[in-house]
């Protein structure tokens, strides 16, 4: 167990020096809210990456659009909005909820209250039965 | 007794639905990313041409009629690989390919269309990649359609060959302008310098 935490802690460590390039900002806050941005979007080109964690040329692209932003007072919404108007929703780590993917956030609710829904009347049917039969007993 | 039926054909029924949709799934491939620019205008952008550094482009300088908008670099392997469709479909037809030399130098664009042949009606020399960020660019090539109107309407992502050329771009163009594609009438007009 220990090893294996070892090996993962190992990994995670590679993975954040994959980024090269580093920034100066004038504030923390704008640091943080680079770091913040960056690990929000996903990179179009490697699909199941950050654009923080992604080596790409374009990650990279748009790592130092994000850095100019932040560094012009440029507001997170903002930014992530700019993103979204050239690469989609697909761009954001967490999309919105819209007409397209309600099935996506509502399926399993609705099949859960299907089955809910089903289960219910099976055991009040049984219920039901088991009353008719006692009384038949009686 | 009819209960008894439905439970039977319910998991067939099930099982069929899933099997049409992984069907049409399998066909969907999930690195070709919907752009987001359908409908809308191609950006603004304010870039010297490749050919020639102190003449500069803007959104006024691109056809008015339907063309193709093409993003290629001489880094780009899989642009080498379409380029001679590329040459192939500029001879073959009237429709016009700019293309956008997206974050090239200029003397390897240069040296790549001199070499191989130029099939475009002008190159606008995107250096610092901002106009294909701009264009949702995320792996040349990349391929747009524009409409008479200037919308983008349609993007391919990956090389056009001769079967994406006949079943992707050309019906999508003919869709487009309510007409079939109009064919270069004698010899090959222009695009052919060498």
């Amino acid at each position: 167990m220990k090893k294996l935490i070892t090996i993962m802690i190992l990994m995670m460590s590679l993975e954040a020096l994959a980024v090269i390039e580093t920034y100066e900002f004038e504030t923390k806050q704008q640091e943080q809210l680079y770091t913040e941005i960056i690990h929000e979007l996903r990179c179009p080109k490697c699909q199941n990456q950050t654009i923080a964690e992604s080596n790409a040329g374009l990650s990279e692209d748009l790592r130092y659009i994000v850095y100019q932003k932040v560094s012009d007072g440029t507001s997170k919404r903002d930014i992530l909005a700019y993103m979204q108007e050239r690469y989609g929703d697909f761009v954001l780590y967490d999309p919105p909820v819209k007409p397209s993917n309600y099935f996506l956030w509502f399926a399993p609710l609705a099949v859960f209250l299907v089955i809910l829904i089903a289960v219910l009347l099976k055991v009040g049917r049984r219920k039901v039965t088991t009353e008719q039969s006692e009384s038949e007993e009686e | 007794m009819n209960k008894k039926l439905v439970l039977a054909i319910a998991p067939i029924i099930t099982f069929i639905a899933l099997v049409v949709f992984f069907w049409f799934a399998l066909e969907k491939d999930p690195k070709k990313l919907n752009s987001n620019l359908i409908d809308k205008p191609v950006p603004e952008f304010k870039l010297p041409a490749l050919k020639n550094p102190e003449l500069v482009y803007t959104s006024e300088s691109l056809p008015t009629e339907l063309f193709l908008l093409n993003v290629w670099g001489s880094w780009c392997g899989p642009c080498h690989i379409e380029h001679p469709y590329l040459m192939k479909f500029s001879r073959q037809y009237s429709v016009p390919i700019i293309g956008v030399n997206y974050k090239d130098k200029t003397i390897d664009g240069l040296e790549f269309i001199e070499s191989k042949g130029n099939p475009y009606s002008m190159i606008i020399a995107d250096q610092s990649g901002q106009f294909g960020i701009d264009l949702g660019v995320y792996g040349a090539p990349e391929t747009f359609i524009v409409d008479s109107a200037g919308n983008i309407r349609f993007r391919y992502v990956g090389v056009i060959d001769d079967r994406v050329w006949s079943t992707k771009i050309q019906p999508a163009v003919e869709a487009i302008q309510g007409k079939p594609l109009d064919k270069v009438a004698e010899s090959p007009s222009a695009v052919t310098q060498n």
